[in-house]
């Protein structure tokens, strides 16, 4: 029988090694792994990348896992918010590396991993700082950047409920990066609020099917997602 | 030059008013975060704007009540917002497709400085210890059909943020299409801005020694 069900966050990330690339989804809190990221914060591994959007907010979340100083580097398009404080003291004090992305490569460079591609030329970024160094081509009079796929050990993601067989639906803005990170990943777990039977999802709605999920945890409605 | 200035310059709402009129029925349209955010306010009833935001939503509706606040439900300044009826949402690389694509009619954006070849600086003034912070900028500018940008024509020294080539680092090379700001509405011609309408009092040659640059009126003559 295939089930990807495991009975608790922690158990889901128990072998999350020391030095993984963490992809870590959500929009601001929207899609934002709550019960995954305190999970990984109790796993306790170390010197982490974590690929994001953002790099925190407040206390929680990625934040709480930079507090704690368990990450190395941080990959995302946009750091700087009005609560981002812990990030921002981190990386002033030179303590965590940034690695800053125009979100559409960050997203497409994602996508290219799960996809099987090697690189892309992309339009966005270049001639402005955050193509230098990096090869360009010019297409039918256009500037392209090559970019580079962006693998990872390890997906957390939200969704709104999954099946056994790792089949997931999302909520509104929610989605955003889940289905994406969660094919770039060698091992994607999803936090969702509950977990239901085969055959209950509408295969037409499905917005990732199974084969990209790895892990799925019943976490319950999250309270903390509206914090 | 410390002479009064003789003008009276639009209130951002007229800036933002301006925009909003010249969006066309059936646009599909982004409105970047700050002050382009006021063009939300001003668009018509009678037509049909679509809105884009870049986490996911085709068709996003106004603000909504304090009691209906859905925290799944949030615009790229990750506020509240709704969805209108025909409204869509999909994943970030369907999004972002949409932006890098060229399926957006309109980005419009705010910026530290625009030049009049084009180009755009609105992520960073690149001072040491600002954190840099990108998001999507970059995409808009380099994919939506028509740039506008909307900010205050000079900065609060006095300097103008219409330059010949931009000084702060680069967000887009050759995208910027039109320029709205509390002085002028400017397009980006190939031979540089050409004024579209000019703020109360303010003349063509004003313009052009406040902002250090060669300007031409364009063949659509405002007030």
């Amino acid at each position: 029988m295939l089930s990807k069900v495991r009975t608790s966050a922690l158990e889901a990330l128990a072998d999350v090694a020391d030095g993984a690339t963490v992809m870590v989804g959500g929009f601001g809190n929207a899609g934002m792994p709550m019960e995954l990221v305190d999970a990984l914060i109790e796993q306790g591994s170390r010197d982490l990348t974590i690929v994001s959007n953002n790099a925190g907010n407040g206390t929680t979340g990625v934040a709480a896992l930079l507090a704690a100083g368990r990450v190395r580097k941080v990959v995302c398009s946009f750091p700087r918010q009005s609560d981002s404080f812990v990030f921002d003291e981190l990386y002033r004090a030179g303590k965590v590396e940034l690695e800053l992305v125009p979100q559409g490569n960050l997203v497409e460079r994602i996508r290219a991993a799960g996809a099987g591609i090697g690189g892309f030329f992309t339009p966005t970024g270049y001639g402005t700082p955050l193509a230098e160094g990096k090869e360009t081509r010019v297409i039918d009079g256009k500037g392209y950047v090559l970019e580079y796929p962006i693998h990872a050990d390890v997906a957390l993601i939200k969704g709104r409920l999954a099946d056994r067989w790792g089949n997931m639906v999302f909520r509104k803005t929610a989605r955003n990066f889940g289905p994406i990170m969660a094919s770039a990943a060698k091992v994607s777990v999803a936090q969702v609020e509950e977990i239901v039977e085969l055959g209950t999802l509408d295969p037409e709605t499905i917005a990732l099917p199974g084969i990209f999920v790895s892990r799925v945890v019943a976490v319950g409605k999250s309270a903390r997602a509206a914090a | 030059m410390t002479q009064t200035p003789s003008y009276i310059a639009w209130t951002r709402d007229q800036m933002a008013a301006r925009i909003a009129n010249d969006i066309e029925d059936g646009a599909v349209v982004n409105i970047g975060i700050g002050m382009p955010e006021l063009v939300a306010n001003h668009l018509s009833p009678n037509k049909e704007i679509l809105l884009h935001s870049e986490n996911g939503i085709l068709g996003m509706g106004p603000k909504p009540a304090a009691d209906a606040v859905d925290p799944d439900l949030i615009n790229a300044g990750k506020q509240p917002v709704t969805l209108l009826d025909g409204g869509a949402f999909f994943d970030h690389s369907l999004s972002f497709a949409m932006m890098r694509g060229g399926h957006l009619d309109i980005a419009i954006l705010g910026a530290f400085q625009v030049a009049e070849n084009g180009d755009i600086a609105n992520w960073s003034t690149g001072k040491p210890g600002a954190i840099p912070a990108v998001g999507g900028a970059m995409d808009l500018a380099v994919g939506a059909r028509q740039v506008f940008v909307m900010m205050e024509h000079l900065t609060k020294d006095g300097q103008s943020k219409l330059v010949h080539r931009c000084t702060y680092p680069l967000t887009g090379l050759g995208c910027v299409t039109r320029v709205y700001t509390d002085l002028a509405v400017l397009d980006v011609t190939a031979d540089g801005f050409a004024v579209r309408e000019l703020c109360p009092g303010l003349t063509l040659e004003a313009l052009a020694a406040l902002s250090g640059l060669a300007l031409t009126a364009t063949s659509h003559p405002g007030v």
